[in-house]
């Protein structure tokens, strides 16, 4: 199959999966809890209120109806409906907070990457020797440290103790925004006093998230890449008395990277997730800690727009993924290995 | 049809895609193999520490967890109080073993609920096929769309915060892995000869799934359920620090963590310690299920096969 076809064909899919995770979302949202509107006037609202809301977010409408209306809006005119608690449409909450979320996203992934595969095939490479332990011993810590205390750990000593970073916010220079992304941004203005606020307002956050999708990746590329020196054509390549370079980045690596990348996809929304916990914590002005705010008011509309944004990102970042893949490996375009 | 995602599926489902050894076989060996890892046998210790607390924390603990002592507050680590008081001068160590069995019951639970229901979804779609499994599995992956947090988070939200509905939002999101671990190795065994040998025989479909499908299939349950009581502590702790688990005063150690966020530079060990433990714990179950996988891999069986018969027999000719 040619790639082009191949990429147009996932891209489809993509479609029922959406639909039904939307109905997922509205269902859980809309049918489990047992009162919304009277979560949202307040605990001592009169039954008028209450009923008022419930007659302005169609609460009463049996559910299909509910999930049609939705439907209809989200797929129609992209709308969300409107928060109940802010009182604007969500669709503009969310985009006014998505970029802060999505860089510093993006910003662990790169740091998880940029250390965690290197660190996995030296450990690989280096096997039972101190390189390797140390990198087992990241790696450990990485996957059973709880983030959110990982979080607080770093601010006390690095901003408390130490000094040497902020705690807290985004960036603290006022720029002209075009595109949300303060480190963008600040490019765009050509302002590097600005870049070097925003990028150091990020380390911290970013390093918390980072760690554990590090410490994930280290431990699968180090499993796969011992698994793959001891591969036959591995052998044979050494036989041949290829330098060891050649062996190992054109043969072995080549091979081995094919796991760590198949999960990339999953660490991305993982990532993603997580920021709801760390967004709270380093008051980063973006989409989780938004999120984590509507959930506590039970604001539904918003807590179902931004699932949905999260899965729909989840997806692509899996499609991305998934493209890649079928870039170095041929093999899955044609459907022959096996699920 | 597949859904986008070949690899969308096989975070922690991938680690397990080796074959493994069934754990009914010969378990001597496999017991043999594990008890030689050093780090397996930390990990155990530290599991069995962990269980020891959450059965019997709430009687050793030294002082009252919940009742309020307010002359004692803030009181830093020292000899009475081991890892200082907090705000309402409740001793933290106390809480701590008091507030263990919440985090346990968590993991117990979820995985209680998650598990069978996973098992048995994956088994029928495995086992049945045709639309059957198509239903059941994009079902799975519409779930799995989504990272698990945020989906438990949602739940919790909607069902209104207290311990026991996070543990229900974590076991919603928590099956899904299961189903897709149990289906692949469904569909695996269906295939081999004595599946079919069975099936001339007339066994039902029922029969394949408890005598053949389901055996196979405990080994990497029993390896991915150690791994994963780590990850539902965690998943059941960042849940109370948001404010959905454990409402207070009761003392669950994400939920101290975050009540102790605002007092850090006052009483850095009101965070510092929960959180500690929580690690360990992860960091224990992560080791023993490290362990417990190696010990059933079946390269590192038969590396060690040759010194445990060798004692086997040495053994049994000096009795």
């Amino acid at each position: 199959m040619k790639l082009g076809n191949y990429i147009l064909r996932r891209a489809a899919m993509l479609v029922p999966v959406l639909l039904g995770v939307l109905v997922l979302i509205f269902v859980i949202a809309y049918v489990i809890p047992a009162d919304p509107a009277r979560a949202w006037a307040g605990q001592r609202a009169r039954e008028e209120q209450v009923q008022a809301l419930e007659e302005r977010y169609h609460l009463n409408d049996p559910i299909h109806v509910q999930v049609y209306t939705y439907l209809k809006n989200v797929i129609l005119h992209f709308d969300l409906g409107v928060s109940p608690t802010t009182g604007r449409p969500v669709r503009d909450d969310l985009k006014a907070f998505f970029p802060a979320t999505f860089e510093l996203a993006l910003c662990a992934f790169v740091l998880a990457i940029a250390l965690g595969i290197p660190l996995g095939v030296v450990s690989a490479l280096r096997r039972n020797r101190p390189a390797d332990h140390f990198s087992r011993i990241v790696a450990l810590t990485g996957v059973s440290t709880p983030l959110f205390w990982l979080a607080l750990i770093l601010q006390f000593v690095f901003y408390f103790k130490l000094g040497w970073l902020p705690a807290m916010g985004r960036s603290t220079i006022d720029i002209t925004r075009y595109t949300g992304f303060v480190l963008v941004d600040s490019v765009l203005n050509w302002n590097w006093t600005a870049f070097g606020d925003a990028a150091i307002h990020m380390i911290l956050p970013a390093a918390t998230l980072a760690f554990y999708s590090m410490g994930y990746l280290v431990r699968i590329t180090r499993g796969s890449m011992l698994e793959v020196l001891e591969a036959e054509y591995v052998v044979t390549a050494k036989a041949k008395g290829l330098p060891r370079r050649v062996v190992i980045y054109r043969h072995a690596l080549k091979n081995a990277i094919i796991p760590p990348l198949t999960v990339l996809g999953v660490e991305f929304g993982w990532l993603l997730g997580g920021t709801v916990l760390l967004e709270t914590i380093f008051a980063w002005p973006g989409m989780g800690r938004y999120a984590a705010g509507s959930i506590v008011m039970v604001d539904l509309p918003a807590v179902v727009g931004y699932t949905l944004i999260v899965a729909l990102v989840m997806l692509l970042s899996n499609l991305v993924v998934d493209i890649l893949y079928s870039v170095i490996d041929p093999r899955i375009r044609v459907g022959g290995k096996g699920r | 049809m597949r859904i986008p995602g070949a690899a969308m599926y096989s975070s922690r489902y991938r680690l397990l895609q080796k074959r493994l050894h069934p754990i009914t076989k010969e378990w001597g060996l496999t017991f043999y193999v594990l008890r030689h890892s050093k780090l397996a046998v930390v990990g155990a210790f530290i599991a069995f520490a962990f269980v020891f607390i959450a059965l019997f924390g709430g009687l050793i603990a030294p002082y009252d967890p919940i009742g309020a002592k307010i002359e004692d507050r803030f009181q830093p680590p020292s000899a009475s109080h081991p890892l200082g008081t907090d705000t309402m001068g409740r001793d933290v160590m106390s809480r701590m073993l008091a507030g263990a069995q919440h985090s346990i019951k968590a993991g117990l639970i979820v995985l209680a609920i998650a598990v069978p229901l996973g098992v048995l979804l994956g088994g029928i779609a495995g086992l049945f096929g045709g639309w059957v499994d198509e239903v059941i599995m994009r079902i799975t992956d519409m779930f799995l769309a989504f990272p698990s947090l945020v989906l438990a988070m949602a739940f919790s939200a909607a069902l209104g915060p207290s311990l026991f509905n996070a543990m229900i939002a974590l076991s919603i999101v928590w099956w899904p892995m299961y189903a897709r671990l149990v289906r692949g190795q469904a569909l695996a065994v269906r295939e081999t000869s004595y599946v079919e040998a069975a099936r001339s025989r007339g066994a039902s479909r029922w029969h394949i799934m408890f005598k053949h499908i389901l055996p196979n299939c405990l080994s990497p349950i029993l390896v991915t359920l150690t791994l994963d009581m780590g990850w539902v502590i965690t998943a059941a702790a960042s849940l109370s620090f948001l404010g959905f688990g454990a409402q207070p005063p009761i003392p669950e150690w994400g939920r101290m963590v975050s009540d102790g966020r605002i007092y850090m530079l006052r009483a850095w060990w009101m965070s510092v310690f929960p959180g500690l433990g929580i690690m360990l714990v992860v960091l224990g179950f992560n080791l023993l299920g490290d362990g417990i996988r190696d010990s059933l891999d079946p390269k590192l069986r038969r590396l060690t096969e040759v010194t445990w018969k060798r004692k086997k027999t040495s053994s049994s000719s000096t009795d």
